[in-house]
Formats: C-alpha cells, sequence, structure tokens
C-alpha cells in the first residue's frame, strides 16, 4: 500500500528533514509512525499524503507515484491532519458534503454517504452545527468522517487523539479498529501517545533524525521485557516528547 | 470537465457562506454609501454623479475583492484549506471558485451603491451601468485573486494592515475622488502607471453612455489582463507545496 524507497526532503536554507527513508506498508496493517519531535514525522506524512515534494528518492502510494501520479494518490487516500480541518462557522454536514462531491460524488449519493458516516461515528443530529459548536471529540469524530467520506483504501492520521480526554481517545481507537477488521483500511499513523501506538497498531516504523532507526510489531521491540517507553529511550536516546518542535519538519 | 465541476462545486459553497455573512456585505457597502450621502452633494457642486459613482465602485471593488484574502488566512488556519488541498479538486478550481464566489458579494454591493447613486441624482444609461458592473466583475476577479495569493504568502498577521495600507494610496491614484486630470503632472503619470485609472475612466466612460472608445476598450483590456496575469498567479501560489 505503501513502498518508499531512498525519499528523502531538504528544505530551502539546507535542512535536511527526512534522509533516505525506506519502507513498506502492507494492505490492512496499522502502522504507528513513531518518532521524537523534529524527527521528521510529519515532512514524511506530508510527503506521502501530495502536500509536500520529494527532493529525493521515490514512493509508490495506494499504487501510484507520488510525483507523477499525485491526483491518482489523492483519489485513494484519506487524511486527517493533527489540527483537524473544520471551519469554526460553517455547517459540518454542509462541509462534509462538499468534501465528498469534490470526490466525484453526486449530490444524492453524498447527501447519503454523509449520513451513512454520521450514523457510523455516533454524530447524528449535529450536521448543522457549526465546526465551533462541536466538542473536541465530536470534531475528532468528523475530522476522521472527512478522511473517510471517499472510502479510501489508505487512511492517514497525524495524532489522532491530541488533546482528547480518555473517554474520547478510547473511543476513537475503537473507530479505526473497527474500520480496519470490517473495511480492511490501511491506517498509518503518527502519535506521541506510546499507549496508543501499543493498542492499534500491528506493526511499528520509527524515525530518528530523518531515518528510519527500527521497525517491528510492538511486541517484538519490546522482546517481553521493557517497556516501548524504555525501547524507544534506547533506540533514539531521547524520550518521545523531548526535542524541539516537529512543525514545518 | 472536472475544473469546471470542481469550480462551480466551490464556488456556490462559498457563495453560500459569503451570503450568511450579512454583516460583511452591508458594512462593505457602508463605507461607499456613506461617501455618496455625505461626500456626494458637496462632489455634486464641481462634478457630476456620473463621475463620482464609478469612482465609489472602484472604492468598493478595492476594499471588497481586494481584502478577499481574509477567508483564506481563516481557512489556512483552520486546517480547511490543507483538507481541500488532499482531495483531487483542480488547484484552480480551489481559487477560481472562492474567487468567482467573492464577486457575487462584490456584485451585491455594487448594486446596491448603483440604486443608492440612481436615488441621490445618477443619470447614467442602464445599459452603461450593467456594463460597468460586468467591468466591475472582472476587476473583482484579479482583485480577489490577488489578495488570496497574497494572503498565501506573506505573514498572516501582517496582511490586513499592509493590503490595507496599499488600498489607499492605490485608491487615491485611480482618480476615484476627483479625476486626475486636474492633477499635476508627476501625480498624473504616477496614476497611469496603476491599472485603476484606467478601469475608472472606463467606467465613466460607461457610466456617461460612451461605449465605443478607445478608454473603454483599454479598461476593458486592462482589467482583463490584470484578472487573466492574477489568476495565473493564485493558481501557482495554490500549488506551491508550503501554500
Amino acid at each position: 500500500m505503501i513502498k518508499t524507497s531512498a525519499l528523502s526532503k531538504t528544505f530551502p536554507g539546507g535542512v535536511e528533514a527526512v534522509r533516505g527513508v525506506d519502507m513498506a506498508v502492507e494492505a490492512g496493517e496499522i502502522v504507528g509512525f513513531l518518532g521524537p519531535n523534529g524527527a521528521g514525522k510529519t515532512t514524511t506524512m506530508r510527503m506521502l499524503t501530495t502536500l509536500l515534494t520529494p527532493s529525493g528518492g521515490s514512493a509508490t502510494v495506494a499504487g501510484h507515484d507520488l510525483v507523477t501520479g499525485p491526483r491518482e494518490v489523492r483519489r485513494r487516500i484519506g487524511y486527517v491532519s493533527q489540527g483537524g480541518g473544520i471551519g469554526p462557522a460553517d455547517p459540518v454536514g454542509e462541509e462534509l458534503e462538499l468534501h465528498a462531491m469534490l470526490y466525484g460524488m453526486r449530490p444524492a449519493e453524498a447527501r447519503e454517504r454523509v449520513a451513512e458516516l454520521l450514523d457510523l461515528f455516533s454524530l447524528t443530529g449535529l450536521a448543522d452545527r457549526p465546526g465551533g459548536a462541536l466538542s473536541g471529540g465530536q470534531r475528532r469524530r468528523f475530522d476522521l468522517a472527512f478522511g473517510l467520506v471517499h472510502r479510501p483504501s489508505l487512511l492517514f492520521l497525524d495524532e489522532p487523539t491530541t488533546g482528547l480526554d480518555p473517554q474520547s481517545r478510547a473511543d476513537l481507537w475503537a473507530h479505526i479498529r473497527r474500520l480496519r477488521d470490517e473495511h480492511g483500511l490501511t491506517v498509518f499513523l503518527t502519535t506521541h501517545y506510546l499507549d496508543e501506538a501499543d493498542a492499534l497498531a500491528d506493526r511499528l516504523i520509527i524515525i530518528d533524525h530523518g531515518v528510519i532507526v527500527a521497525e517491528g510489531t510492538p511486541a517484538g521491540l519490546k522482546g517481553g521485557t521493557g517497556t516501548l517507553d524504555d525501547v524507544f529511550l534506547s533506540i533514539t536516546g531521547r524520550s518521545l516528547r523531548d526535542g524541539t518542535t516537529d512543525e514545518g519538519r | 470537465m472536472t475544473v469546471v465541476r470542481d469550480t462551480w462545486l466551490i464556488f456556490r459553497h462559498n457563495v453560500r457562506i459569503s451570503l450568511r455573512q450579512k454583516a460583511g456585505i452591508v458594512f462593505g457597502v457602508l463605507q461607499p454609501l456613506l461617501y455618496l450621502a455625505l461626500f456626494g452633494p458637496l462632489f455634486a457642486t464641481i462634478g457630476t454623479w456620473e463621475i463620482l459613482v464609478p469612482g465609489l465602485l472602484l472604492q468598493v471593488a478595492l476594499f471588497s475583492a481586494g481584502m478577499a484574502g481574509f477567508g483564506i488566512v481563516f481557512d489556512a488556519r483552520s486546517g480547511v484549506l490543507e483538507r481541500l488541498r488532499v482531495t483531487p479538486a483542480h488547484r484552480v478550481a480551489l481559487l477560481l471558485g472562492r474567487v468567482l464566489g467573492t464577486s457575487v458579494t462584490l456584485l451585491i454591493q455594487s448594486v446596491v451603491l448603483v440604486a443608492a447613486g440612481y436615488a441621490f441624482g445618477l443619470r447614467a444609461p442602464v445599459p452603461g451601468a450593467l456594463a460597468g458592473l460586468v467591468l466591475m466583475i472582472l476587476l473583482g476577479i484579479g482583485l480577489a485573486a490577488l489578495s488570496n495569493a497574497i494572503a498565501l504568502t506573506m505573514n498572516p498577521d501582517a496582511f490586513a494592515p499592509v493590503m490595507g495600507t496599499a488600498m489607499v494610496p492605490l485608491l487615491l491614484l485611480s482618480g476615484a475622488f476627483l479625476p486626475m486630470s486636474m492633477a499635476p503632472g508627476w501625480l498624473d503619470a504616477l496614476s497611469r502607471v496603476t491599472p485603476f485609472r484606467h478601469v475608472l475612466e472606463a467606467l465613466r466612460e460607461l457610466f456617461a453612455g460612451r461605449y465605443a472608445t478607445g478608454t473603454v476598450a483599454a479598461g476593458v483590456a486592462v482589467a482583463l489582463a490584470l484578472a487573466v496575469a492574477c489568476v495565473a498567479v493564485g493558481t501557482r501560489v495554490f500549488n506551491r507545496e508550503n501554500a
């Protein structure tokens, strides 16, 4: 579903945010992409979602080349950014319908799909509310609905549960698991929460200083003795929340 | 023709949003209406309503379409823009739909202003006024596209003060309040460098009932060139990876 080879990104000014990433994600997997702040997670995810153009290397996402077929990639992936994408003033249901139609759905089909998603994420009755009138958990579920409106085969989630209370986090985890189990969705997610990575991901890929430093199943990485925190610290020399901000890297 | 369909979808959505913000539409036309009511009678002692009303229309265009980039600043901050950029929608549609939506707001404001102008004593022929409105829409497309491009390029906090400051000299140099033929030579020459003077002179010709003139042709050509160039620049900025 994702295959990268020597994928790199150097920003103007010479900052090498990603330095030759090789990785593969199989269909139906939930993969946790971990790294300390500034490790290159967000830059990698932004390249894989066509928001950034790679400086070097190659990548195939959902069967299409990232550089030569970005629109084909966009048709097949869903993306939920860290901050979400819901304006404060506009009715979310209307925004969701527009989003569906931008993927080629006819109006009736879009309305039907929106109703289906509202039901799936227990959001029925909230479609007429402006984004600013939703709770954090409701907003995050709407973000997921935006990412899934066109039935993508691959969903990118950037820090999906940041800022949510424990109950909302647990609800969201349940939704993500159900989407994989019932619909075969492939999920590629970054997270700052090791418990989240442990609970959700089939496999973890750890990036530091722009290169992949470890990958494996959570159990395999822990080796039956330590915790993921210990593993992470021993591999990167830093805890997950150390370092500079990841913004723009 | 997915570009046309995507543009229509974005346009329709933006018009709905704009029409919900009635206060924005009203306040956008309030200042020119106050000029019409409080400055118009004074101006009418030395000029005509056919000179003043086109100037006020240009003022509406500059401050309404010229500030359109505000919307994209909010959309960028709330993540809406990034969400749209991950869809397969054409980049030109994301810009053009938004820009055409702004033009509808500008059209409503312009119609209100012209209608008020007639109430005060404007005697422009209706075909001339209608042609003038079309010219204003063309100008509005260029201005809104440029405004969106600037908003995506510069520090969002600086957008309002920079644009606000730029609009005033552009408005004065266009000859909106007094014809630039009354200006000293250097000021007259400077004003000819700005596109808005040419558009305004064409607008005044149309309001005077003169259609097939070189001034009208020049104004339409300038407005058209501005619209094409600004949409091209705006699309390029939309395509840029960090926009």
